[in-house]
């Protein structure tokens, strides 16, 4: 009986995780914009970059949000602690409208904006962006 | 009988309290305006409190929500969408402190009077909010690992959500209520 009723609520929830994961359709954006052959190697390998900064400090993704990233990261400034970037860690809601992390295309890009401008000093491209989803998305 | 009337005057009392709290809270503006916008809380709150607009005048969220300072945001890239920018600006600049009827906003714009050629984008250089803050300790903010920054507004003020910065809603973590440390 509690098999069954674990087996029942798996796929009731099944199809609700499916949707809320934006990356598939955001790689497929990426395509239409002229990238291609996305690579997880790659992606791990710029996440993992440090770039100088003006300051002589060094930065990289890793800074900010950790190597492990099915572990929380902390900002380098700020020192507010970030959610783990692993779409494989549990989601908990830090308030009511908290939202799990590749929920909303808008929220992805914004945040690879900004983070892209303050690592690197530019924007990435739609390669750099596709490596990196492919890096984190099986994590 | 007796117990009839003694009930009678306990309602009749009862209700003017109820009325005297609720006009306070309805006519009085103490504090400053609360924001409830979901847009705000999202694009700023994710990073910080999301500050009342009224915390500060016009002409300083009209500069801080320039797109050129947006990339500089106390040191942090703070990019917004150009609509949600536009939206944003137009919201702060809205409920600025100057064009506030609430208590505290009304002393923030008057603090800020004798430097009119000054545009101050941090909360906490507002003279008025300087001066409140003045017998804070190190011990109570910066190494407080509770609060740990003045910019954490909400660590301490307890109501601030509905715009009350009142004596008694402060509360520091690991020290207890404002008014009971005090010297």
């Amino acid at each position: 009986m509690k098999k069954t009723m674990i087996l029942a609520a798996t796929l009731l929830l099944a199809p609700a995780l499916a949707q809320a994961n934006v990356i598939p359709d955001m790689l497929e954006g990426y395509k239409a914009e002229g990238a291609s052959n996305f690579s997880a190697e790659a992606g791990k390998k710029l996440w993992n970059k440090e770039f100088a900064q003006e300051d002589g400090s060094k930065r990289s993704c890793v800074t900010c949000h950790n190597a492990d990233v099915t572990k929380p990261g902390k900002h380098q400034r700020t020192g507010k602690v970030i959610a783990p970037m692993a779409p494989s860690v549990p989601f908990v809601a830090a308030d009511e409208k908290d939202e799990p992390r590749y929920s909303t295309e808008k929220k992805v890009e914004k945040w690879f904006k900004r983070n892209c401008k303050w690592t690197y000093g530019r924007e990435c491209t739609v390669q750099e962006k596709g490596d990196f989803l492919m890096y984190l998305k099986d994590l | 009988m007796n117990k009839v009337l003694l009930f009678a005057v306990a309602m009749l009392f009862s209700g003017q309290a109820f009325a005297e709290d609720f006009f306070t809270n309805l006519f009085r503006f103490k504090g400053v305006k609360p924001m409830n916008n979901d847009l705000y809380n999202e694009s700023c709150g994710e990073c910080h409190y999301a500050y009342q607009a009224g915390l500060l005048p016009k002409k300083s969220w009209e500069k801080m929500m320039l797109a050129s300072e947006l990339e500089d945001h106390f040191g942090e890239v703070a990019d917004l969408e150009e609509e949600d920018r536009i939206a944003l600006r137009d919201l702060l600049v809205a409920n600025a402190a100057d064009t506030s009827i609430y208590k505290r906003s009304s002393k923030i714009t008057r603090s800020l009077a004798k430097t009119p050629d000054v545009v101050e984008l941090r909360i906490s250089n507002v003279p008025y909010i300087k001066r409140k803050h003045k017998d804070l300790k190190d011990k109570h903010v910066k190494l407080n690992p509770k609060v740990k920054s003045i910019i954490n507004c909400n660590k301490c003020h307890r109501e601030i959500d509905k715009g009350i910065f009142d004596d008694d809603t402060i509360l520091i973590p690991n020290f207890g209520y404002w008014s009971d440390i005090e010297d």
